[in-house]
């Protein structure tokens, strides 16, 4: 076991290496590098720009920069914002906990609904819910999350005044019922995808281990049905839907930033859309290096904690 | 006797895959969509009275089959009928050039990656899987702030944030089927390491690649349509089916048609490249079962 999980560590610092390095790359892509913004400023002079570039030090060497970079980033230090000069990283925390909040009840929606859904699927498989069920999956994955904001926007606040169209609170009220009104349109749109996605998942999980000998040993032997299914098909069926977390953060992480934008909550998505439209570089590159951080300690966390519960993997 | 009997039977891959796929009725659903999409797109605005970008301020706001514009008009006296077919075309273009694109880099990557394997293999695998931490969206967008918008740089964007799937698909395919005797025989012959790549292997994996391939334009038409909504895709005047959303929020209560003939097309032509890829998937390889 410690010995998978020093492996999968390794593997991770490998991986969070070439992400800053893409990372690194981008930033020096942006049209006049890192100090575009001051370039673009009519009081500076080229002399000044000089300056500035070799106090910075963006005139050494490339490998250099980047293993500077690395090592601040490493440190805490991820650069100040262009706007307002507060540090990248204090930035960011701020808006963190709104994206959490959303982020973490579209996930207990998602789960629920999906897993029940999913199983009932593959218990009933082609039935008229199972189809139904898969169909609408699919539309689901299609369904642009921005537009289905729009018409929930459409449909519940606009004709039917039932939710808030957008922010996290009241202002002047900030109450638990204020907040959870506001929070219950992002989060269900939020939702829809993952919803899909941990539908399709559970249902072909929950159809692999019905099929298997161990069930039908159950069945022979005379165990009642409920049982089977819930202590010998359900829990085995749920074990791979972990992998299934981590795979998902990525899409819920963007999708979190697409609810945020039409809902106008004031998250981690919704900043890294405004620091884009003031070309602040800083806070969007730490946006960027944060969120795949983040993608990569999730992926780490459902790998070691799936060979904590499932012994066969540590082998492989 | 029996072998004659059976051969009658017997149907040949093409046809059989045929069959599959005929009986994956939503899949052939999606393909008559898709193409009637496409004709539309491509023909329509040569059938309508009004141009696409043809603003009259007298007209504007006109609803929905009130009048001579079929779908009404928007905010600035526009057809969106017009706008729809002419952002048809933007975004189905993108969708599927970015694919061919995303389908050329991932095959590339992916053959390479799984037929040399070791150090090769492993870095290219690796890249895969760092630029698969980055929330697709989030990397489009930090591309897109950084590159001057337009038709090119949007497709080649979601192209740079589409491959790496493919290239997944391609390095397992290629890394099974190098050792199967067809390839261990071309070796044999003295084919070069390129011909058998390109020649044997990726031909052969054929299916799996054309299911992702389906999959990826859909992916594709979605990605267009998230960006150009933000603003950072295709630029107005040109209408595409994500920009045409662009301010639809703001008039919502207004006219709400303005939102609804653009997001369902994409709905539409997304949900059917889904389902028309997952129809290729049951047809071309009925034990591939990802789902």
């Amino acid at each position: 076991m410690a010995r998978y999980v020093a492996n999968r560590l390794a593997q991770a610092i490998m991986l969070l290496v070439i992400v800053s390095a893409i990372g690194f790359a981008i930033l020096h892509l942006a049209p006049g590098g890192p100090l575009s913004q001051f370039a673009a400023s009519a009081q500076m002079t080229q002399e000044d720009l000089d300056r500035v570039t070799s106090q910075l030090g963006l005139d050494r060497p490339l490998p250099i920069q980047y293993l500077d970079w690395f090592g601040r980033m490493l440190k805490g230090d991820w650069g100040r914002s262009y706007r307002d000069g507060e540090a990248v990283l204090s930035v960011i925390s701020s808006h963190l906990g709104a994206t959490m909040e959303l982020m973490a009840t579209a996930t207990i929606i998602a789960v629920l609904l999906g897993c029940w859904i999913g199983v009932l699927g593959a218990l009933r498989r082609y039935s008229l819910f199972d189809t139904l069920a898969t169909v609408g999956a699919m539309i689901a994955l299609s369904i642009p999350t921005f537009w289905f904001g729009l018409v929930t926007i459409y449909v519940f606040s606009v004709k039917l005044g039932w939710l808030p169209s957008g922010n996290r609170e009241t202002v002047g009220d900030g109450s638990f019922l204020d907040l959870l009104h506001h929070l219950i349109a992002p989060a269900l749109v939020l939702a829809l995808v993952e919803t899909a996605m941990w539908g399709r998942f559970m249902r072909s999980s929950m159809l692999e281990v019905i099929n298997q000998d161990y069930i039908r040993t159950a069945r022979a032997k005379g165990m009642p049905e409920w049982r089977i299914l819930t202590v010998h098909a359900l829990r085995n069926a749920l074990l791979p839907m972990i992998t299934v977390a981590g795979l998902q953060f990525p899409t819920l992480l963007g999708g979190a930033l697409v609810a945020e934008t039409v809902f106008t909550w004031p998250g981690m998505g919704r900043l890294f859309l405004d620091s884009i439209g003031y070309r602040d570089y800083p806070v969007v590159m730490g946006i960027l290096m944060f969120s795949a951080t983040m993608v990569l300690i999730g992926s780490l966390l459902a790998d070691i904690f799936y060979a904590v519960v499932d012994p066969r993997i540590r082998v492989g | 006797m029996a072998t004659a009997a059976l051969s009658t039977v017997q149907l040949a891959p093409g046809q059989a895959a045929w069959r599959r796929f005929r009986r994956h009725r939503l899949a052939l659903a999606g393909a008559v969509i898709i193409l009637v999409l496409i004709l539309g797109s491509a023909f329509g605005p040569y059938l309508l009275p009004f141009d696409d970008t043809y603003i009259d301020i007298m007209k504007r706001f006109a609803p929905p089959f009130s009048g001579a514009h079929i779908l009404g008009t928007d905010e600035l006296g526009r057809d969106v009928l017009a706008r729809l077919m002419m952002g048809g075309r933007v975004s189905l273009s993108i969708g599927i050039v970015a694919m061919v694109i995303a389908m050329a880099v991932g095959i590339v990557v992916g053959a390479f990656a799984g037929f040399y394997g070791g150090v090769v293999g492993a870095v290219l695998m690796r890249l895969v899987d760092a630029v698969l931490c980055f929330p697709t969206i989030f990397l489009l967008l930090a591309l897109a702030a950084l590159t001057e918008p337009g038709l090119v740089t949007t497709t080649v964007l979601i192209a740079a944030t589409a491959w790496m799937a493919v290239a997944r698909v391609v390095e397992a395919q290629v890394r099974s089927l190098r050792e199967r005797e067809f390839a261990v025989a071309a070796l044999a012959f003295g084919s070069s390491n390129m011909r058998i790549m390109f020649r044997e292997l990726v031909p052969n994996a054929m299916a799996p690649i054309m299911v992702a391939a389906t999959l990826n334009v859909a992916k594709a038409i979605l990605l267009e349509s998230y960006v150009s909504y933000l603003g950072y895709g295709i630029q107005p005047p040109a209408a595409s089916w994500g920009n045409m959303l662009n301010n639809a929020q703001i008039y919502l209560t207004s006219a709400p048609w303005l939102a609804i003939a653009p997001g369902l097309a994409i709905t539409l032509a997304v949900t059917s490249f889904n389902f028309l890829g997952d129809g290729l998937r049951d047809a071309l390889d009925p034990r591939m079962n990802i789902p």
